[in-house]
């Protein structure tokens, strides 16, 4: 089996569960770590339905049960143009997803994070413009591709709640936003999914978010990175590559597709 | 009174040397650079609104010593905001494709008019340079309410999705612009006209 993993200096622990994005639980990078706490994790149940014949509600841990782990060294490129290199533990998404056996009309696969406002603080924010649950999607040859993976740890640890616990997508080839946190619903279906994102400011995140340098997002450049962790003293700054430096494995997808339009 | 102005400046220069001492202790993160930026920002922005703090406090307490530090407090408003634009140089776009940014994406322009626009209010701010303006040293440093709007703009264009924080900014914005229209007409919001 191929090996997929960068030999790049991993983003130290405490880092990766420091300092992210999850707005569930606020926009500040600090608050996820400080808040995650509070959600209930446990009993945890994810719901399958839409195209595919085996639907129904699978609790985690079925999920996670009879499958052997892999350790997947990713880059993660946030959109905000700094980027880690983390230590995943999971499976393969493409094998979960034949576990439901998805028909011919399942053309996407929807996801959704858990909605839970009184265990989930940024969910209670008068002032947020994200209309909850968070949402994500991606094309049914995208999902099955060898690059996508379904988290369950990292750094070979069960994963910490601030990072998507019990289970979250990674999509190492796209923007990380894409890679959604907490999962308690899949879908799969014919039509294109509603995205957060995409549904707060389409001409900023596109439903594909490939990471891409010759496409800049409307308010700043992609095309370098700060490598984190960073200094004052050296700001650790790398250029950004095309689908995150993934593209022998991602590019075939995206062939004949203007990607300044689907961006 | 002296010893009044000494803890204006020793409360402005504060949040400065907590930065400093962070900045050191590696306490800002993995990001450090980005979060230097971002404080130094909203220290600038959070000195323009006390600086506006002070004529309706003179006013309220009859008390001309809140006017004696109101240069100061401006004068640390625009420091701030210069090492705000350094570190952000330096840290976040580092210093490359600098026109780009300085005239395509927006957010970085209304920063950059508000700087600009507080750039004349400091180099006027000296005693002579008072004296030199005569009549017309009022009116041009009513440029402080335009420089407001635009760093709130600033701000606000850089939201993703909660923009509770900058509500609440607006706010104390709107109050400290609303009483000065109240005491002394609309006329006296408007920039470079002798009143």
């Amino acid at each position: 089996m191929p090996d997929f993993s960068t030999d790049e200096e991993k983003t130290p622990f405490r880092d990766v569960t420091h300092y992210n994005n999850f707005y569930e639980f606020g926009t500040g990078k600090e608050d996820p770590s400080r808040y995650a706490g509070e959600m209930v994790v446990d009993p945890w149940s994810v719901t399958v339905e839409g195209e595919c014949d085996r639907p129904g509600t699978y609790s985690i841990d079925d999920l996670v049960k009879p499958l052997d782990y892999e350790e997947r060294i990713y880059r993660l490129r946030c959109v905000e143009a700094w980027s880690m290199v983390i230590p995943w533990i999971g499976i393969p998404l493409a094998d979960l997803i034949k576990r439901f056996e998805p028909n011919s009309r399942a053309k996407y696969v929807y996801f959704e994070t858990l909605q839970d406002p009184e265990h989930m603080r940024g969910q209670r924010s008068v002032f947020s413009t994200i209309d909850w649950p968070y949402r994500e999607g991606l094309r049914m040859d995208e999902a099955m591709n060898e690059l996508s993976f379904m988290a369950f740890g990292l750094y070979g640890k069960a994963l910490p709640k601030q990072n998507g616990a019990p289970m979250r997508l990674v999509v190492p080839w796209k923007y990380g936003f894409k890679s959604i946190k907490s999962i308690v619903r899949i879908r799969f279906q014919e039509t294109q999914p509603e995205t957060s994102w995409n549904m707060i400011a389409p001409q900023e995140y596109g439903f594909y978010s490939n990471v891409n340098p010759e496409v800049d997002h409307p308010r700043w450049s992609q095309k370098r990175e700060r490598r984190l962790p960073s200094s004052l003293l050296s700001t650790n700054w790398i250029d950004t590559r095309k689908f995150n430096g993934y593209g022998e494995q991602v590019a075939h997808l995206y062939k004949g597709m203007d990607l300044k339009k689907y961006y | 009174m002296p010893l009044f102005r000494l803890l204006v400046f020793a409360g402005a220069l504060l949040p400065f040397a907590l930065l400093v001492m962070d900045a050191f202790g590696g306490r800002l993160g993995p990001d450090p650079g980005e979060r230097l930026t971002e404080r130094l920002g909203l220290l600038a922005f959070q000195c323009l609104l006390v600086t506006l703090f002070m004529t309706p406090l003179s006013r309220w307490t009859g008390s001309p010593v809140w006017i004696r530090v109101r240069r100061m407090l401006g004068l640390f408003a625009f420091f701030y905001a210069v090492l705000h634009l350094l570190a952000f140089l330096q840290f976040v776009i580092g210093w490359e494709d600098l026109w780009v940014a300085f005239t395509k994406r927006p957010y970085i322009v209304f920063g950059t008019i508000a700087l600009l626009l507080m750039c004349p209010l400091a180099i006027t701010s000296t005693r002579g340079m008072m004296r030199r303006l005569g009549r017309s040293w009022k009116p041009l440093h009513r440029l402080i309410y335009p420089a407001l709007v635009f760093a709130w703009l600033h701000f606000l264009w850089q939201a993703r999705s909660d923009v509770g924080e900058m509500m609440a900014y607006a706010v104390i914005a709107i109050v400290l612009l609303v009483v000065r229209v109240y005491w002394f007409g609309w006329r006296t919001l408007v920039p470079l006209r002798r009143a």
